[in-house]
């Protein structure tokens, strides 16, 4: 069955090649499908995939997106409605890619301070590689990595976000990734994000589509050079049906900070790895995340923070609330390296089961070769409070929002970390679905 | 206003309250006191609704109606509100959000439109300060680290905003120095009116200093075993519980 699959990216990887692309590139994409040939779709038996069978999924038959007889004009109006649908403030930076390709026509580019660039990065690869090969090139680590193998055997479009030094992005840069069209398609979306030093921005992906069952395989390449700052959110509104996965790597040079804000509702299987490197001192480093499967959908997400260089902290809450017969998979990586010493970090997974059939896998795993280090790390599972059911039905609330409101109040911490206003409504609309809310939450 | 009739109610293990009468009119207070086990606080609750209890027999009629079969928030938006001996803790809903959604909500079911937000705030401001209570309280989630006397003037003050016609108090005395005390009965107090009617559950006679009840009423064992009125709580406080306890086995 597998090999029948690989047969399948296999045409569509040599149909691929026809394109005209630079030698470099060439060499790259073969580098990652060798990967992939060698790996295959990762089945059960391997210890990081023993609780997430992707293999039903990823073996179904999709067309290549990006070569997919795609016509935009027959679906203007669906493209319009998912853009309006995942616009969160008219004055962010607006970048649509409609499955994996970037598209002008949907994107809103307010003026950009001087050297920032933000563009398609296929357009990039061809004006100016210089740019991006590097990063391309050496990013990403196919050893164990399937699918971001796979990802770069198709790597060829998505958006270049490239801060210079000492340049504070005040808009937040909002990428849309949509899947739209009327068969099962896979989109490899490459997104490369260079903060340069001393600059500072925010990111937010969003993720959602309407289509016949879509896979999403998505990368996202950050780099932060010396006392950079970035924001990063992560909006995964899939549709039911759907396969997502999506790799973020980050590198963190000196005194950097780093904060990812993951927010996971869609998709039926959804994967997300989030693999930081912490290479310098002084870095700073939070993992914030929140996911809330129900009905039959399985969300696992992976994190890794690697502590390279002493003098670095890093914070990590991910909070799942789980419904139905939902299953939700942490795993959680810390390395402190032998050099690393004075690290600070903290891990926290808490996961609230609303459900007695919902399933959650919980999984720290703390590698720590330094010696004078604080690491602390816990993970509690719990069910809504009783106690704090009835005492708000005894104030009058209706069982149904004391319930919406309880399962809100789990959630604010992690939704209350993130800065930016446009998201955090957007969030809390979600979580309080229906009812009023006013600006009194805490 | 309220009509206890044969009341029994047990938990899965045991019988707690084993045949209540009980009448309160509209304008009264009535004190109940016992022991501690007697099935003070289970009366409260079985009041308020809370279903860990299982009634066996009897009823409760409120104005009229049965309450007990009214859910929770339907008795508490007809009206009845127990003030907790211990308030519970809800980490990440802000106090001002939870008392606007319980108003709103109480409001709602009587089909009147949400309140405003400064009409809100003027209330909540005139409340806060009649109650000795600092406002940055309100940012703070509901009751999370406050002292136990701060969480016994939230209850009054959930009170005060509610307008509840039937409030039960379970034990709002205990953990209270001398002039919480009496903030908190003044609180009590401003409520009384002769459309209102008030139970106060109590172990000890001091707080029926300042909140002067109608009528008194001594619980033990599940059962009312003698009513009186104001100087039965004096006679309590004199002879202590002990001499309850040939009541009981009569």
């Amino acid at each position: 069955m597998i090999a029948t699959e690989q047969e399948t990216y296999q045409d569509q990887y040599v149909a691929f090649q026809r394109q005209d692309s630079p030698a470099w590139l060439v060499e790259l994409r073969q580098r990652g499908f060798d990967g992939f040939t060698r790996l295959g779709i990762p089945h059960k038996r391997l210890e990081d995939w023993r609780f997430t069978n992707v293999a039903p999924l990823a073996n179904r038959p999709y067309a290549l997106a990006s070569l997919a007889d795609f016509d935009v004009d027959t679906h203007h109006a669906e493209i319009d409605a998912l853009v309006e649908q995942a616009t969160l403030d008219d004055d962010f930076h607006r970048l649509v890619l409609i499955n994996g390709r970037y598209s002008d026509q949907w994107s809103r580019l307010h003026d950009l301070a001087d050297g920032v660039v933000i563009d398609n990065l296929a357009k990039v690869i061809a004006d100016r590689p210089a740019d991006v090969r590097q990063t391309l090139e050496s990013g990403l680590d196919f050893e164990d990595a399937a699918f971001a193998a796979l990802n770069t055997a198709f790597l060829d479009d998505g958006v270049l976000v490239d801060v210079p030094d000492g340049v504070v992005v005040d808009r937040p840069i909002h990428l849309v990734c949509l899947s739209i069209g009327n068969r099962p398609t896979v989109s490899h979306s490459r997104n490369v994000v260079t903060l340069g030093a001393k600059s500072k921005a925010h990111v937010i992906e969003s993720y959602l589509g309407k289509s016949e069952p879509y896979f999403t395989n998505a990368v996202t390449q950050i780099t932060l050079d010396e006392s950079a700052e970035l924001d990063h959110h992560k909006l995964q509104h899939e549709e039911l049906g759907v396969l997502h996965i999506a790799l973020t790597t980050v590198a963190q040079r000196s005194s950097s900070c780093f904060r990812s804000h993951y927010f996971s509702f869609g998709a039926s299987l959804a994967r997300n790895e989030l693999n930081c490197t912490l290479d310098g001192e002084q870095i700073e480093t939070t993992l914030n995340g929140l996911y809330m499967p129900t009905g039959e959908q399985l969300m696992d997400c992976r994190t890794r923070v690697d502590h390279a260089e002493p003098n670095c902290n890093s914070y990590e809450l991910y909070k799942g609330i789980l419904n139905d017969r939902a299953k939700g998979v942490f795993n959680g990586k810390i390395f402190v390296r032998q050099d690393a010493q004075k690290t600070d970090a903290k891990q926290s997974n808490q996961a609230l089961l609303l459900s007695d059939d919902a399933v959650i896998n919980t999984k720290p795993q703390l590698e720590i070769y330094a010696d004078d280090v604080r690491c602390t790390h816990g993970a509690t599972i719990g069910e809504l409070d009783d106690a704090a059911m009835y005492y708000l039905r005894s104030r009058g609330v209706p069982q149904d929002l004391a319930r919406k409101i309880l399962i809100f109040a789990f959630a604010n911490d992690v939704v209350q970390g993130v800065e930016l206003p446009a998201v955090r409504r957007h969030l809390e609309s979600i979580l309080l679905s229906g009812h009023e809310l006013s600006e009194d939450v805490l | 206003m309220l009509e206890i009739k044969n009341l029994h109610a047990r938990t899965t293990e045991t019988e707690i309250l084993r045949g209540i009468n009980l009448k309160v009119a509209a304008g009264e207070v009535h004190a109940i006191m016992g022991p501690n086990g007697s099935g003070k606080s289970t009366l409260a609750h079985v009041i308020a609704g809370r279903d860990d209890y299982e009634v066996t027999e009897g009823e409760i009629l409120y104005n009229g109606q049965d309450l007990l079969d009214m859910e929770i928030e339907e008795r508490a938006a007809e009206g009845v509100f127990l003030a907790y001996q211990y308030p519970v803790e809800i980490a990440g809903v802000s106090n001002k959000y939870f008392l606007r959604t319980a108003m709103n909500s109480i409001r709602k079911h009587h089909d009147q439109p949400p309140i405003k937000r400064t009409e809100f705030l003027d209330l909540l401001k005139e409340n806060l300060s009649r109650l000795g209570m600092d406002k940055g309280m309100m940012d703070r989630s509901v009751n999370e680290g406050f002292s136990g006397g701060e969480k016994k003037r939230n209850e009054i003050l959930q009170m005060a905003m509610l307008q509840p016609k039937l409030a039960v108090l379970d034990e709002t005395d205990s953990g209270l120095d001398i002039d919480a005390l009496k903030i908190v009965a003044d609180g009590v107090n401003a409520l009384r009116s002769p459309e209102r009617a008030t139970i106060v559950v109590t172990h000890y006679q001091r707080l029926l200093d300042y909140i002067v009840p109608d009528k008194v009423h001594v619980l033990a064992g599940g059962k009312i075993v003698r009513s009186g009125d104001k100087s039965l709580a004096l006679e309590l406080e004199q002879k202590g519980y002990s001499f309850l306890q040939e009541l009981v086995a009569t």
